[in-house]
């Protein structure tokens, strides 16, 4: 079984073996018909409703601005509905380098997002702190402080960088389970319990 | 020059002359340098009314601050003051902030940077770095372990506590602490997540009904230290950062660190080169401009006319894309040129931009400068007067914007802007309306600007020859300014002869347009703290850098 | 004309032929209920499909496009989205108030949406002060703002909340007085006979100079009333973050954001009773075949058109003005509409004295 993504072929994707293991994951766990429908239904409604929070802190904002704009236009798509407020937002797009002083307001916004709610590195700052990874005050890499769903590599990521990630979220939204399971997102304290190696630059 | 060192001396006996570099350098005494600073202001002879630029420095066995000081009346005039602290322990060095009060943010950055604290300054907080950071990062014994400055994921304490440092009669230095808000202040925090500080800055608004009072800039949440970095790298790998501070100002801000680095080796940049560099600075120009007015009309609630500007704009991006190779953050400007000659269809794009920005400067008008609401919402707001304006160091549109000429390509040309025929675009409005037109006019005036030059780009090389393999500066240091789409913007570098930079500053403007934040605002509504903001158009990692 | 009273009555003789009379009026009731309810979610989604398509074309843009064909199930996937979204509970709020407000919003907003006249015959309830009562049900629409303002503890939602009330109390006031000049001349506050008075000719053109002035009046207050661009002050999603529902999530915004697009269709929908005949089809007077060519139309679809139609009018404000000022805003109302419009309720009077209209 494979995800399907209306706007993008699913052989144009560059990593679909994680994808369809997670899927044969999901299947191997079995769901009862019922709730299984509802879920697909769900997931549905969350992939193709991605309301992003608007908040930018460098030049990748404004690639995201470029995004909205006419040319290539991400309302298509459904996800021109910008919030400003993180309580009705559905995922946060970190655009740009986060540094130290910026870091515990980071956190503030992303608990501040109601469930379901998802992460995007984007560019090489938030990815891995990218031109400015050596500095004192800049930290290497958003996934340090946050879980991160999807990476978007460049400095700035083009436009159909930005689309091409996004529909990776939504196919990993897609085979998530709504109702229980063994894939839903993790909150982030599951997180660092898992991966204690990535606390260490926490204090 | 010669007169100016006579005046000085007469007033000033203890400054000694350092000559042999571009400015004339002054060296003053600490415990002079506020009478002395007082001198330079106000002696008609001299009038040096315009601080450009405030350099912190550790030379190692001393911290000092070089000023860089512009007479406007005298010809943009150019002198270099440099202050050393007298203890290397504990530096004090008396606040100019009350005579140039653009230096009130740049000492802040320098304390931060350095720990040098300026007496009499009244609010000596950090700028960039959180309040409980361990240590003066530009510091050349600072000590990087991560250790001692984890990422903290706690809120900084203690926000509205500040201090300054008060200078008794008998010579005694005494820690007077403060408050930037008061107990029952009504205080509406925006940022740094906010939809209209147009990055991550942070503005903590006092206000009475809707009323502003009191505006308090809080810099630093991108601050990602380039000039520390800077510091560790060689100067063919430091032009990258200058795109990543104003990406608005991509190709400005490079070209004038690469003036910086040519002036220093002395090279010769080929005619070809020059000229696309000027191209690419007005592309850039009309690119950011165009940003500028959408942003303008966006936090203003005329979301359609951002994306009208939006739709002009994908053709300048283009036009950098088939030459650069990218959108934004170009690297195009290389040390002696540029890197990638022309696109073969460079002419023909650019030549299609001039012709249809006039009737789309029309649509623009018609849609939302002749507005109403819009002329209502920015006209008699903001008011920020001439003489203000040179205090605090407001260059670019909105200096001009009340009607202070200041353009760098003017006053001291630079490149090839000399041969060329624009006209300065001034206004006399001195609100947020005559801000926002000025930009509007620049837009013209750089299509004149292209229009001249795209049929006359010479053949030829595109980088100098002779630039060498492994770029070493000699010992010395040099200051370079440009026109960036912003105001004027400034590099300061000083060499010890390595291939590495000993010290690179670069002075943005946007950092001197947060000053005028707090007077421009007060008085007004809250609506008009985007307005004016909108208007100012700054760019927040240009500040932090 | 097909009069849908035909039907219901028909209907309600029915179940009082089977069950006794109280049980009957519960079975109505209930069945009521759920097609309001239902209409109103129907027609919320279908504006906000309607609004993101229309901005999109004013912007050079294509708008929802993937979602269904032509994005007509994007609204579908946001409504899904947002009925399992976390509700979040915020610490330092006076809960029950919280949990209150965007209810008394949406019941506020059901209730007018109730009192319109769908069609011929297709009205729930015909009272004698129909029109005071929607407008007397508006006025409670603004406290549930007031509250969620007030109880987020927040200072962005605080004044947006206190910029609300202050700009619907003061566009009220206008609004109200555009109503009753079109209730002066017709003589009516009843809801069907003010449709039936319509019958010959709408009382736009009817009441010719003052009612124009009225319905432009009419228009503008109704703007601001329903926090629109360029009033949107009380959200001023470039000040203020979300204005007053900032702290709101899940489908307690979700409330919010219907009875916002709901608040434009009852707004539309009045000024097309008030001033463009409700459900009555265009009559022009002495063109009989062309008025009966008209009456083929069904009166719902005439309703609808014609309230869709200055919902547009409102939709492209908003995409065209910039936002105004507060101060700008209540000097607007007070200095020139509020005394305009009281100039233009003499003239009506005048008017009307003197049998000036037709």
């Amino acid at each position: 079984m494979e995800v399907k993504i209306k706007s993008m072929k699913h052989e144009d994707f560059k990593d679909n073996e994680y994808i369809d293991k997670l899927v044969e994951e999901l299947n191997a766990s079995g769901a009862n018909v019922a709730v299984g429908n509802l879920n697909q239904l769900i997931n549905w409604g969350i992939s193709n409703s991605l309301w992003p929070l608007c908040f930018g802190t460098s030049c990748c904002a404004i690639e995201f601005m470029s995004l909205g704009a006419a040319r290539y236009d991400m309302a298509r798509f459904g996800f021109e509905v910008a919030r400003n407020s993180p309580r009705q937002a559905d995922y946060i797009m970190v655009q740009g380098t986060i540094v130290h002083r910026m870091a515990p307001a980071m956190i503030r916004l992303y608990e501040q997002l109601a469930e379901p709610k998802y992460v995007i590195a984007c560019g090489g700052c938030a990815v891995s702190g990218g031109p400015f990874k050596n500095s004192y005050c800049v930290v290497p890499g958003v996934d340090k402080i946050l879980p991160v769903d999807v990476y978007i590599p460049g400095c700035p990521p083009r436009p159909e960088a930005f689309f091409y990630g996004l529909m990776q979220l939504q196919r990993k939204i897609k085979v998530q389970k709504f109702f229980g399971g063994i894939n839903r997102k993790q909150k982030r304290e599951e997180f660092f319990a898992a991966h204690p190696e990535d606390r260490g630059l926490l204090s | 020059m010669s007169d100016i060192k006579e005046i000085i001396s007469g007033v000033c006996p203890e400054a000694i002359f350092v000559e042999g570099g571009e400015a004339l350098q002054v060296n003053v005494p600490a415990e002079k340098w506020h009478d002395f600073a007082l001198t330079l202001r106000d002696d008609r002879r001299l009038g040096f009314d315009l601080l450009t630029a405030v350099v912190g420095m550790d030379w190692k066995d001393s911290l000092g601050v070089i000023y860089y000081l512009t007479s406007t009346s005298r010809g943009w005039d150019m002198l270099e003051v440099k202050v050393v602290a007298p203890d290397m322990k504990d530096p004090y060095i008396h606040t100019v902030s009350d005579i140039w009060k653009v230096a009130n943010f740049q000492e802040r950055e320098v304390y931060d940077f350095f720990g040098i604290k300026f007496i009499n300054h009244p609010d000596m907080r950090r700028m960039f770095l959180r309040n409980d950071w361990v240590g003066h990062p530009l510091r050349k014994d600072y000590d990087a372990d991560p250790q001692k400055n984890p990422i903290r994921l706690n809120d900084e304490v203690n926000e509205d506590d500040t201090v300054s440092y008060v200078q008794d009669e008998k010579g005694k230095i005494k820690k007077v602490p403060g408050k930037v808000f008061e107990e029952n202040d009504y205080v509406v925090n925006f940022g740094p997540q906010h939809p209209s500080t147009h990055g991550v800055m942070r503005m903590r608004a006092g206000v009475d009904g809707e009323t502003i009072t009191k505006v308090d800039m809080m810099s630093g949440y991108i601050h990602r230290g380039i000039e520390k970095l800077s510091e560790g790298l060689g100067y063919p790998q430091i032009l990258h950062f200058t795109d990543r501070m104003d990406y608005m100002s991509a190709h400005q801000n490079r070209h004038c660190l690469c003036m910086c680095i040519e002036k220093a080796l002395g090279l010769e940049v080929p005619r070809r080169a020059q000229v696309i560099r000027v191209m690419m600075d007005e592309l850039m120009r009309i690119s950011s401009h165009l940003l500028a007015f959408g942003c303008t009309a966006m936090d203003l609630g005329a979301t359609t006319a951002f994306f009208y500007g939006f739709r002009e704009r994908e053709m300048v991006l283009d036009i950098f894309e088939k030459t650069c190779g990218a959108r934004m953050s170009m690297n195009y400007n290389v040390i002696g040129g540029v890197i990638a000659d022309l696109h073969p269809d460079f002419v023909k794009d650019v030549k299609e931009l001039i012709r249809i920005m006039p009737e789309r400067l029309k649509e623009y008008h018609t849609v939302f400068t002749g507005n109403i609401i819009a002329q209502n919402r920015l006209k008699g707001v903001g008011h920020l007067s001439k003489e203000d304006a040179i205090n605090y160091a407001i260059t670019g549109p909105s200096g001009r914007g009340s009607n202070w000429s200041n353009d760098c390509r003017k006053v001291r040309p630079y490149s090839i802007y000399s041969e060329l025929d624009f006209e300065e675009c001034l206004e006399t409005g001195c609100d947020s309306f005559a801000r926002y037109m000025v930009r509007m006019r620049e837009i013209e005036q750089s299509c004149k600007i292209l229009e001249q030059l795209v049929d006359n780009i010479p053949e030829g090389e595109i980088r100098a020859m002779n630039v060498p393999k492994v770029v070493k500066l000699p010992v010395g240091h040099w200051y370079a300014q440009v026109e960036a789409s912003r105001g004027t913007f400034g590099v300061y570098i000083e060499s010890d002869g390595t291939k590495n930079p000993y010290r690179v500053h670069f002075q943005s403007p946007c950092f001197n347009l947060i000053g005028v934040m707090d007077l421009c605002c007060q008085g007004h509504m809250i609506a008009d703290l985007i307005t004016i903001g909108a208007a100012l158009d700054f760019v927040i990692p240009d500040i932090d850098r | 004309m097909f009069d849908f009273g035909k039907w219901t009555s028909a209907f309600n003789d029915l179940l009082l032929g089977c069950m006794p009379e109280w049980c009957a009026v519960l079975i109505e009731c209930v069945l009521i209920a759920v097609a309001i309810l239902g209409a109103y979610t129907v027609l919320a989604l279908f504006y906000i499909l309607y609004e993101r398509k229309l901005c999109a074309w004013f912007q050079c843009r294509l708008g929802p496009m993937r979602v269904g064909p032509w994005g007509l199930l994007q609204v579908f996937a946001d409504m899904f989205k947002i009925l399992i979204k976390e509700i979040i509970s915020i610490k330092n709020t006076d809960k029950f108030l919280f949990r209150l407000a965007p209810f008394i919003v949406i019941v506020s907003s059901v209730t007018m949406l109730a009192c319109l006249p769908w069609g011929n015959g297709l009205q729930i309830i015909n009272f004698n002060i129909g029109i005071f009562f929607i407008l007397a049900v508006s006025s409670v629409g603004v406290l549930g703002i007031l509250l969620a303002g007030w109880s987020s503890n927040n200072k962005y939602t605080l004044i947006g909340a206190i910029r609300s009330g202050a700009q619907m109390v003061s566009y009220e006031i206008s609004l109200g007085l555009s109503i009753i000049t079109i209730v002066l001349f017709a003589g009516t506050m009843n809801i069907n006979e003010l449709v039936m008075e319509q019958e010959s000719a709408w009382f736009l053109f009817r009441g010719h100079i003052p009612a124009i002035i009225a319905f432009l009046i009419y228009i503008v207050a109704a703007t601001a009333e329903t926090n629109r661009g360029p009033f949107d002050l009380p959200e001023a999603e470039h000040e203020l973050v979300a204005g007053y529902h900032t702290e709101y999530s899940g489908i307690t915004f979700g409330f919010y954001y219907l009875a916002e697009y709901l608040n434009l269709f009852i707004v539309s929908g009045i000024a097309s009773l008030m001033f463009l005949g409700g459900w009555m089809p265009l009559h022009i007077p002495g063109w009989e075949a062309f008025n009966n060519i008209m009456n083929y139309i069904p009166s719902i679809v005439w309703f609808l058109g014609k309230a869709f139609f200055i919902s547009f009018v409102i939709i492209w404000f908003k995409w065209t003005f910039p936002r105004v000022r507060i101060d700008q805003l209540l000097a607007f109302e007070w200095k020139y509409l509020m005394p305009l419009s009281l100039a233009n309720l003499v003239l009506m009077a005048v008017f009307v004295a003197l049998n000036w209209h037709f």
